[in-house]
């Protein structure tokens, strides 16, 4: 389904002058195993001018020449687009009006340019050789734009399991272009393409190119089958015997419920322990710190804002690369489209198709491959509307929030029922979150609902397949390096300029006195420190807002730090916490007290604030990079502006009905 | 006889679009492989009754009731 990478970062600028092959073919094809096969993972992602389509190319070197550039282009079934991903297809295989305004497709909201993308040398058309009657239309397609082209054929071994048959160099000679095969899986699978590849300045063209109008096209592909001697394959019966379980109406469905529940338990108990792994390598280094530096503030600045408050973040990296291999592998197998059909129907209640369904579940990792994945949405509306929800659904930032105040809520051992009172309840979170997000894409789908075309839904059911493990691996690779440059740089620039703002003004000895400070002790000094710091002067202008929803200066700090990324918030407090109490910051969490105004002396994190707390973070659109996402995917600055807005509002007052509802009842 | 008619395990034969379908959405779903004189057989119904998927030729898709009621066939025996 959709295009299969994300993340994001790195650069394709430095490719220019290189000879580009672009991979060009239908959704499941084959073409992300390709071309992940032909240039490992060393792919470096981009975006075309315009849109954020996301942009993957890789270097491959095919002799003692330069290296050559491939392009894996979106999946498409047709060069008459109607979805951005489409439109990019046609717009980098457009030789004649480069860079010039084009027709059609403009419905979808996204402002292209088309300019200044690079023409590729040459085409590697790839075709299914189980669906070859459906994918030939694209060829004769693909043929219309006069690049050369190599088709290169996947899935022959399925053809062949399923009693079908093709002869090549029949085919080969009926479209006039070279023709070759690769085995996936197989070591040599690739020497005939690479072969190829290197020779590409001397392929063969048709004599005649093939005709454009529909029904001499299906003459065109009939007599191409009947001249290399297509025998259709025969129904795959074990995708058959699957889907007759996995789509049983009854069976199937609590299928899909154990696997969404699985799905989140699998996130939460496997990555637990590697966590802890993480989390005693960060304890080790603090205490290396603290044993070998004799320098106060730069023993302090390593403990507490690169190791406390960086170290408090990176710690739930196993839990993304979890989630990423889960979902790599219901994409890999060919269940996500199952589950895509499954709620299809409940997706339609909110206006919606299933694919959005994937959308949203893809947003669990994180919102930006989400909104990415909406590309895949032919209609405008539809993607507005899933834009619109997708920030709502509970993403891996959210999850270290979420820890930690839930484990200040409830103390480990605490049950609901049989099962764990803090896994309730963050399980609760997150299908709140999801039926937020289905609430919110129905009311945008309303309000957006202005005639416009209605566009066909359909969804191709791809035979089930094991994944392989060299997609899954990049796709995971791809996430946790996107999470990893965020960790080493916007989250790691916040906390360090955080710990300078908490730790500012500077406080002579005599001033100390002066307030009452016992000199003597270091906590003391640090906690007078950061309650007069710069950084508690800002939380306290915003008291105001924030004072309705139980919230201190202290809680504040961490929401507009949480700005720059949403675990900064867990980042801000440990460095809060640490001042307070060295040796247990989680304590110190737990013990923090008002300190002034009218409830002076309540519990900070009591729970009517860590209910409105949770509250505020499930609503808020406190994510910069889903605001700027947003921005390139819709094309102008109003649905970003609007989403934050409604978001904002939303989060703000529920956070308040959630404090008042749990006050009343706690 | 249109698409949305086939009861399950039914095949018929592709012969056109009804007069109501878009030109865009005519192209696509021939670019689909719906195209005239093709077999396509009803699969399986979604458990809530929409969407469908048809054997196309060579492949399956899932298609919603309001696309293939667009879809005419005629009976393959």
């Amino acid at each position: 389904m959709g295009h299969a990478h994300h993340g994001g970062g790195g650069s394709t600028t430095a490719n220019i002058g290189l000879k580009r092959f672009a991979v060009v073919g239908s959704p499941n094809s084959g073409k992300t195993t390709l071309f992940n096969a032909l240039t490992g993972l060393h792919a470096k992602t981009g975006n075309y001018p315009g849109v954020t389509v996301a942009r993957f190319e890789g270097r491959m070197r095919l002799d003692d020449r330069d290296p050559v550039v491939v392009e894996d282009l979106p999946g498409t079934y047709s060069l008459d687009p109607i979805s951005p991903d489409e439109q990019i297809v046609v717009d980098v295989l457009d030789t004649d009006h480069h860079g010039a305004d084009h027709h059609g497709a403009d419905h979808h909201g996204s402002d292209h340019h088309g300019a200044a993308v690079d023409v590729p040398d040459a085409l590697l058309v790839l075709l299914n050789a189980t669906t070859l009657r459906r994918s030939l239309g694209l060829v004769a397609q693909i043929q219309q734009t006069g690049l050369p082209i190599c088709v290169v054929l996947t899935f022959t071994d399925d053809l062949a399991r399923r009693q079908g048959r093709l002869d090549v160099p029949a085919l080969t000679r009926a479209l006039g272009v070279p023709v070759v095969t690769v085995v996936a899986g197989h070591r040599d699978g690739l020497a005939d393409l690479r072969r190829a590849m290197a020779e590409s300045d001397s392929w063969s063209t048709p004599v005649v190119a093939p005709p454009t109008d529909p029904a001499e096209v299906t003459a065109w592909i009939e007599s191409v089958l009947a001249s290399s001697d297509y025998q259709v394959p025969e129904v795959d019966h074990r995708t058959r015997r699957i889907d007759a379980v996995v789509l049983h109406p009854v069976i199937g469905t609590a299928i899909f419920l154990l696997t969404m529940f699985l799905f989140f338990q699998t996130i939460f108990t496997v990555a637990a322990p590697l966590q802890g792994y993480v989390e005693a390598g960060f304890g080790w280094l603090g205490d290396l710190v603290a044993a070998h530096l004799d320098i106060p503030w730069l023993s302090a600045f390593l403990s507490q804002a690169v190791i406390g408050g960086v170290g408090s973040v990176l710690v739930f990296l196993p839990q993304i690369a979890l989630l990423f291999v889960l979902i790599a592998v219901l994409e890999g197998t060919g269940y996500l489209a199952r589950a895509a059909f499954l709620m299809d129907r409940v997706m339609a209640r909110a206006g919606l198709e299933g694919r959005a369904f994937v959308a949203l579940l893809s947003s669990v990792a994180c919102a930006i491959p989400g909104i990415m994945a909406t590309r895949s949405l032919p209609s405008a509306r539809d993607r507005l509307a899933t834009m619109m929800g997708a920030p709502l659904m509970t993403c891996a930032a959210r999850l270290p929030v979420y820890i930690l105040l839930v484990s200040i809520l409830l103390p480990a051992g605490s049950r609901i029922g049989p099962f764990s009172g803090r896994g309730v309840v963050m399980f609760a979170l997150y299908l709140l979150g999801a039926v937020s997000a289905m609430l919110v894409a129905a009311v945008f789908k309303k309000f957006t609902s202005r005639g416009g075309p209605v566009l066909p839904f359909y969804m191709e059911m791809p035979p089930y397949q094991v994944p392989r493990l060299k997609t899954v691996a990049a796709e995971v690779w791809t996430a946790v390096s996107a999470f990893l440059r965020k960790v080493t740089s916007i989250i790691m620039v916040a906390t360090v300029v955080l710990w300078v703002l908490l730790n500012l003004p500077l406080r002579g000895d005599a001033e100390l006195t002066a307030a009452g400070v016992d000199t003597g002790s270091e906590t003391a000094v640090a906690a007078y420190v950061i309650d007069h710091s710069y950084a508690a002067s800002v939380g306290k202008a915003v008291e105001p807002v924030f004072a309705p929803l139980g919230f201190d200066w202290r809680i504040n700090i961490g929401i507009l730090s949480s700005l720059a990324a949403r675990e900064v918030f867990v980042a801000t407090l440990g460095q809060v916490a640490a001042a307070e109490n060295p040796e247990e910051p989680a304590a110190a969490l737990t013990a923090m007290r008002v300190q002034d105004g009218p409830q002076a002396g309540r519990l900070l994190f009591d729970a009517p604030t860590i209910a409105a707390l949770l509250v505020f973070f499930m609503y808020a659109l406190q994510c910069m990079s889903t605001v700027g996402v947003m921005r390139r995917e819709s094309g102008s600055w109003k649905w970003p502006a609007i989403a934050f807005c409604y978001m904002f509002a939303l989060a703000w007052m529920l956070g308040l009905a959630a404090r008042t509802v749990v006050a009343a009842l706690w | 006889m249109t698409l949305a008619d086939l009861d399950r395990g039914q095949r018929a034969i592709v012969v056109g679009y009804s007069d109501v379908v878009e030109p865009s959405t005519a192209r696509r779903l021939f670019d689909l492989g719906l195209v005239p004189g093709v077999e396509v057989t009803m699969i399986r119904r979604a458990p809530l009754g929409d969407p469908v998927i048809f054997q196309v030729g060579d492949y399956e898709i899932a298609l919603r009731g309001a696309q293939s009621d667009c879809i005419t066939v005629e009976s393959a025996g």
